[in-house]
């Protein structure tokens, strides 16, 4: 099953590696993996999208733990959630695709952010999936380039990680 | 008290001493020698000049097996680092708490591919607990405090410590911050008191009961608990390679080790146990070999263990307990103690019977008329003359095997040995650390001629500090459990496993300033040994037993095999 594990950790130099090095060390998958400073300076967030077992995320969850930067850490996939991802894709926009891909990026809501003659660059948020469906929806001729920052997630409501 | 204002090297100093350090291993190089010139200034501690960084990490640790404190390394930048890494990842694998200290290049060079720069803590965060790259010599001391703090609490292991060499000069007010409190790490030291009482429960509705335990019975100093627990209940107890002295060997409550190498009665009482308390181990392939096979038997199973990712792991368990070993058992007792009813007698009266079967099967007996010296009798025969009080360490093989099965451990942090990464080469090193915290006691470095070369050069160390450590080489003349795989499973293919050309052992140690023996025939076994441990129980002894070179170690389980599937002579 995928899981979506928020982290949040000592913002030291090398703590990106310990968790990187971990999943590696151990063969666990990451399907992607994102990390910036978070309001309070000292710390930063991070969200890895995995797939496991139970057992696996037992473990998963049991060794992240185990490292003296992690101060805390949540399976958001536990409970209630939101997870958004931003994808940059550059398509060819000549022709018949001109008017085609304003269609298609309207109807999944992203934005034209750059424009040249022969170009659109899209910007495009949600989850995974939908970006996946996006670049689905399109020629994939039309492709050029994709950028995407990985999923990030934050719980529902009033769930929230803080020390 | 205003701070006064100390150079990083001298910093370094100071918190060794702070944290009551009496013995450092290490081996100097440029980008220590700051620190070194302080070492030169003061007599806090010993420093124990070592003949290769490997065997100063093996000293730093063993030192720390045979007592419990944090041992201590210091190597420079660079290939003193890199030696390193076997001793820190030996450590690492087998919990020890232990602090390294690295030289670095000055912060400037970092990344410039300067002289002897390596990524220390690049190279070593898969095999260490924590590290640290100390920057700016105002954060010295509290990340000294934290690496001995994380070192020895919760599960130990090696902390290592990066320090640039111009931090060593740089200097600042010296503060040592007499306590630490870290955010992001509490390790849990109190059991669960709804689990304990489940177990409890598990315990006395139990059937055919097995006590398991392993290395954090030692670790976590819970050995009178384990005894006591044990005692009360009357269950069987078996402990694993690195748990051996948790539990008397000598007495009858004891099955022996299990695993790969263990005895019949502990392998079989594992596998057809009803209820398993399993104490500071981890399930590991050299234990249960095939976990599939394991969980072929039903059986409940409680496990304590301070490590919340050591449980269920490789077995599944049904009552975990994350928590100080020691508190846990004695709690586990307690309310054992206060229980409406005991043990089922009956039922135990039953599985006793059974492991008594299974025991009477001897699965230890050797060809004690053989004319050649057999390994297993030299080990007897130095129990018999340490009396079991010996320190023994260990290197890793055939000898490491029977070692463990016949030396009788009473008591814990006599047997030093690498369990967890097997690392030849840790016999000797690991005989001064033990040596050198306790100077005056008998210990014995049980080796093979494979792996005593792997850190030979220690004998001039062991001259220079005056280590009367006595080594028992099992000369088989084969890297003898090599040798045994290859005639077990790869058809009597001996590739590679044959040391030709093997030095004069009594000349060469000799050459180092110590006595050698060359023992050939069972009937010298005795007299060597109580001359090398009375007249020469000052010096160092190195004892070369010719033994029977096609010996092996039964009983065996083939890798990937089940604990029932054993081997047998
Ligand atoms: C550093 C290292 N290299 C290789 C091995 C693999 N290995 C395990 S046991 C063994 C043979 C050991 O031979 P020896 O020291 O002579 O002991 P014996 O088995 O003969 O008692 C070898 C090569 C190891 N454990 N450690």
């Amino acid at each position: 099953m995928r899981h979506i594990i928020s982290i949040m950790m000592e913002n030291e130099a090398g703590a990106l590696s310990r968790v990187a090095g971990l999943f590696s060390a151990r063969s666990y998958n990451i399907e992607s993996l994102t990390v910036a400073p978070t309001e309070d300076a000292s710390l930063s967030r991070m969200t890895i999208v995995t797939r496991g077992s139970d057992e696996v995320l037992e473990q998963i969850t049991k060794q992240l733990n185990k490292l003296i930067d992690v101060v805390k850490m949540q399976d958001l996939s536990d409970g209630d959630h939101i997870e958004r991802e931003l994808m940059l894709a550059k398509v060819k926009a000549t022709g018949e695709h001109r008017e085609e891909m304003k269609r298609i990026a309207d109807i999944f809501r992203g934005r034209i952010i750059d424009v040249s003659d022969k170009t659109y660059t899209i910007e495009l948020t949600g989850t995974g999936a939908k970006l996946d469906a996006f670049l689905e929806a399109i020629d994939p001729v039309a492709i050029m380039e994709v950028v995407r920052t990985g999923t990030s997630g934050i719980g529902r409501g009033d769930r929230v990680l803080k020390i | 008290m205003a701070d006064t204002e100390l150079t990083g090297a001298e910093i370094v100093v100071r918190c060794l001493a702070a944290e009551g350090v009496e013995h450092v291993f290490g081996y100097p190089g440029g980008a220590v020698l700051n620190i070194y010139d302080e070492i030169y200034k003061q007599d806090r501690f010993q420093h124990i000049l070592v003949r290769h960084e490997q065997a100063a990490v093996h000293a730093a640790d063993a030192y720390s097996r045979s007592t419990g404190k944090v041992g201590v390394a210091l190597v420079t930048s660079g290939p003193g680092a890199t030696n390193a890494v076997t001793g820190i990842a030996t450590a690492y694998m087998d919990s020890i708490p232990m602090v390294v200290v690295t030289g670095q290049v000055p912060t400037a060079a970092i990344g410039m591919d300067a002289f002897q720069e390596v990524d220390t803590v690049g190279i070593t965060r898969p095999c260490v607990k924590h590290n640290f790259l100390v920057k700016d010599v105002r954060e010295l001391a509290e990340t000294m405090k934290k690496a001995f703090y994380i070192a020895a609490s919760g599960r130990p292991g090696p902390v290592v410590v990066d320090i640039p060499k111009d931090v060593t000069q740089h200097s600042c007010a010296f503060h040592y911050p007499e306590t630490i409190s870290m955010r992001s790490y509490n390790p849990t030291s109190k059991g669960h008191a709804g689990q304990i009482k489940r177990a409890v429960q598990m315990l006395l509705e139990a059937k055919r009961p097995v006590i398991y335990t392993g290395g954090g019975v030692i670790l976590g100093d819970a050995a009178a608990q384990l005894t006591e627990l044990a005692r009360l209940l009357g269950y069987p107890v078996t402990n694993t390679l690195m748990g051996l002295g948790g539990y008397p060997s000598p007495d009858p409550l004891f099955l022996g080790m299990l695993g790969m190498h263990g005895t019949i009665e502990a392998n079989m009482a594992m596998q057809h146990c009803d209820v398993l308390l399993a104490v500071g181990a981890r399930f590991d392939d050299r234990v249960i070999g095939n976990p599939k096979h394991f969980q072929k038997e039903a059986r409940k199973i409680i496990h304590i263990d301070v490590d919340p990712s050591s449980i269920s792991k490789r077995v599944k368990v049904d009552v975990p307990i994350v928590g100080d070993v020691g508190h846990v058992l004695a709690e586990i007792a307690k309310f054992a103690q206060a229980a409406d009813h005991g043990p089922d007698q009956e039922a135990l009266k039953a599985w006793w019977a059974q492991i008594e079967l299974w025991r009477s099967q001897d699965c230890l007996k050797y060809d004690r008329a053989s004319p050649l010296i057999k390994p297993q009798y030299v080990i007897e025969k130095l129990y018999e003359v340490t009396q079991g009080d010996a320190f023994v360490t260990s290197d890793v093989g055939q000898h490491q095997m029977w070692a463990a099965q016949y030396y009788k451990f009473a008591k814990p942090r006599r047997w030093i040995n690498s369990g967890g990464l097997g690392t030849m080469g840790f016999g000797l090193p690991a005989a001064m650390g033990v040596q050198m915290a306790h100077p005056g006691a008998p210990v014995a470095c049980i080796t093979g001629e494979g792996s005593i070369q792997m850190n030979i050069q220690e004998l001039a160390t062991c001259k220079q500090s005056n280590l009367p450590i006595k080594i028992i080489l099992l000369n088989n003349g084969y890297l003898g459990m090599v040798r045994q795989w290859q005639e077990f499973f790869y058809e009597e293919r001996y590739a590679e496993s044959y040391v030709a050309s093997l030095p004069d052992f009594v000349k060469l140690s000799e050459a180092y300033g110590h006595v050698g023996m060359r023992i050939e025939k069972p009937e010298d076994v005795e007299p060597a040994l109580r001359r090398a441990f009375g007249e020469y129980k000052d010096q160092l002894v190195f004892m070369n037993f010719l033994t029977d070179p096609r010996e092996n170690v039964y009983p065996m389980i083939p890798a990937g095999k089940g604990l029932s599937e054993m081997i047998l002579i």
